[in-house]
């Protein structure tokens, strides 16, 4: 299957960029003046900045979930020790309750038992949250790949691979910082851009087949990526 | 329906074991004490596998009297990983790397446990250098073992900084480890018949600087924790269990020698050159988790004498055996001799065959007898492997050490037994 990537938040086409040339012709010649003014600054100015600030502060204040599951969260608790020292990027602080974490590091292999608990998890944390798969077995199953394993992508999202069986601490880091450089500067380098996914809902058992048909009514484009109906 | 839905059927039956695990719901339910006049209710209480203080994906059920615990359960298979199927599809030498993945914290003792049942079956002699160079890397990986149980333990504990030092120490060893080997972990470096490689210039002298160092540094840990009033009381007198109790469930290694039991399978049953090693066996007297707690750190002491003396003695030659069907031919002579090349293509395409029969291979790993039983069919390929896991023997006597005592004392115990799940579940 090929998969194309398309970046979702394209720059402004040419109608948008004659717009901000006037704009910025009227704002020099100082036509652009009292509430006109205001408001500019507040669409331009501040809120850029503000998101900037945000995803400053978020990127460099990573709280990753106590979590481990196998080989790879030894190397995982190598990284807090004094060598790799993840405290100098704010990723230090471990959370042992989901809804606290906005990190999860899935360190190990995740067994077909585990997946259920791992999906879990992850929805019990607070949006925005982010997860970095560890080592070859939560990314393809590594040298396993057999009955009892799944990768993590089969059922949840996952921003950062990692290789290695397991990887080192210094590859653990090298991921933590790419997925730092991802929330801070290129978000839309994230799935969630890619793929519209802007924010959580909660679903009830008996809900998802009524959302799934108004999805399909919606937008064509959409009903040949859901999946069927189940036959009766 | 079609007949394949039908087969599926009947096999779909649930066993027992299936039945009492689904059978479990997060839903109070009453329960009354025995006896007259029961004024309150026991609380059943999900812990786990997603908890810090179960040192993996351990889930337990606990049954509370308020806060004392009356029944464990615990629920297992949540790493599991089909390593011993897996290792049936491969070639002996091919079967070491997935083995040494079960109990990640002792990947030296699984993949020389595997090599030490292959070596029993095709009656391979290991050279003197080999055993020793064995004993050193065994050595130290029980060393960083007990590292990362202390410093996970003391964490447990409310003693933050003991994980700091213990990960200081574990990084010199897996430096070491690196050196020799290549890799920090799973490295791979016990063969069929050696060795994969000698160690490189200079190691023996940093392995030695490690080793004066280590008993030292288990000092400093020893002044940090045993004046701990905190500490003591959280570890002395709780959760004992005897000898007898222990005998019966099977459980071996610091667990039972805290109880008094001297049993080490190093002294008992020596193997792989440990009778040349003058070392002691640290034993406790009560067998509560302080006990628990002392035995592991003066065996770190010990492991430290056995490298010394093992590097000191270290003797010259080859570092695997001589047998071309078994080991790999050295790199130089494929250039030179089409016998070398013909036995590297056979060992790298099919893999050497075992003559039929079948070998258990008992060693002491970190955390009690680890063994490993093979079984050959006479091909390339091992007919089945299985391996005897302390954690997953130790792990039943959970309920009967924490049975009434607190909660609280419950995850010091878990600390105190090291379970890794890794090994448990497989």
């Amino acid at each position: 299957m090929e998969v194309i990537r398309t970046q979702l938040n394209k720059p402004a086409d040419g109608d948008d960029f004659r717009i901000q040339q006037r704009r910025s012709r009227d704002l020099l010649r100082g036509d652009l003046s009292d509430e006109e003014l205001e408001e500019y600054v507040q669409s331009k100015i501040i809120t850029t900045t503000l998101d900037k600030a945000v995803a400053w502060a978020r990127g460099n204040a990573m709280f990753p979930a106590t979590f481990g599951l196998a080989c790879c969260a030894i190397e995982m608790m190598s990284i807090v020790a004094a060598r790799v020292d993840v405290a100098r990027f704010g990723f230090e602080a471990f959370r042992a309750s989901p809804r606290q974490a906005d990190l999860l590091i899935l360190s190990g292999r995740i067994s077909i038992k585990m997946a259920p608990v791992v999906r879990r998890i992850y929805d019990q944390m607070l949006e925005p949250k982010y997860s970095i798969a560890m080592g070859a077995c939560s990314s393809s199953m590594g040298v396993f790949n057999n009955y009892a394993l799944v990768p993590a992508d089969k059922f949840m999202p996952v921003d950062i691979h990692v290789p290695g069986c397991p990887p080192r601490p210094e590859a653990l880091m090298h991921g933590i910082l790419k997925l730092r450089q991802q929330i801070q500067l290129d978000p839309a380098m994230s799935w969630r851009e890619r793929y519209g996914a802007g924010e959580t809902i909660e679903v009830m058992p008996d809900e998802g087949e009524r959302l799934l048909a108004e999805a399909r009514t919606e937008d064509d484009a959409v009903a040949m990526q859901l999946p069927e109906a189940p036959r009766a | 329906m079609s007949t394949v839905d039908k087969h599926f059927g009947s096999v779909g039956a649930k066993s027992a074991y299936r039945q009492m695990e689904e059978s479990i719901d997060l839903s109070s339910m009453e329960q009354h004490l025995p006896g007259d006049g029961a004024t309150h209710e026991l609380l059943t209480l999900n812990m786990g596998p997603h908890h810090p203080a179960t040192h993996g994906v351990l889930r337990l059920l606990v049954t509370l009297d308020g806060e004392i615990v009356r029944d464990i359960k615990p629920i297992i298979g949540y790493v599991h990983t089909g390593i011993e199927k897996t290792a049936e599809q491969k070639a002996y030498w091919k079967a070491i790397p997935v083995v040494e993945r079960m109990d990640y914290l002792a990947y030296f003792f699984n993949a020389y446990t595997f090599c030490g049942a292959v070596e029993t079956l095709t009656e391979t002699e290991v050279p003197k250098r080999a055993q020793y160079l064995r004993v050193i890397h065994m050595e130290l990986n029980r060393i960083m073992s007990h590292l990362v149980w202390l410093g996970t333990s003391a964490l447990d504990l409310g003693a933050m900084s003991m994980f700091w030092y213990c990960f200081r120490e574990r990084e010199a060893i897996l430096d070491l480890f690196e050196y020799s080997t290549g890799q920090r972990m799973h490295t791979r470096y016990f063969q069929v018949g050696g060795v994969m490689e000698d160690i490189p210039a200079g190691w023996a002298a940093k392995a030695k600087d490690f080793a004066q160092k280590m008993p030292g540094r288990v000092d400093q840990y020893g002044a940090l924790l045993n004046k701990n009033e905190i500490l003591l009381q959280r570890l002395r007198g709780v959760c004992p269990l005897g000898e007898d109790v222990l005998l019966e469930l099977g459980v071996t290694g610091p667990l039972l020698r805290a109880s008094g039991n001297p049993w080490d399978l190093r002294k008992a049953m020596p193997y792989c050159s440990y009778e040349d090693f003058d070392f002691k066996i640290p034993v406790g007297t009560s067998g509560d988790n302080y006990d628990r707690f002392a035995v592991r750190m003066q065996e770190m002491k010990e492991s430290s004498a056995i490298i010394l003396q093992a590097l000191e003695g270290l003797p010259e030659g080859p570092h695997i055996t001589d047998d071309r069907k078994i080991a790999l031919p050295p790199r130089h002579e494929l250039a030179t001799s089409m016998e070398a090349l013909i036995h590297h293509f056979k060992l790298v395409t099919e893999g050497f065959r075992v003559p039929e029969g079948e070998a258990y291979f008992p060693i002491e790993g970190p955390r009690g007898e680890l063994g490993c039983f093979v079984r050959s069919d006479g091909s390339s390929k091992p007919a089945r492997v299985h391996m005897r896991d302390p954690s997953f023997v130790n792990l039943q006597a959970t309920a009967a050490m924490c049975q009434d005592a607190y909660i609280a004392d419950l995850i010091a115990t878990l600390a105190m037994m090291d379970p890794v799940l890794g090994g448990i579940d497989r």
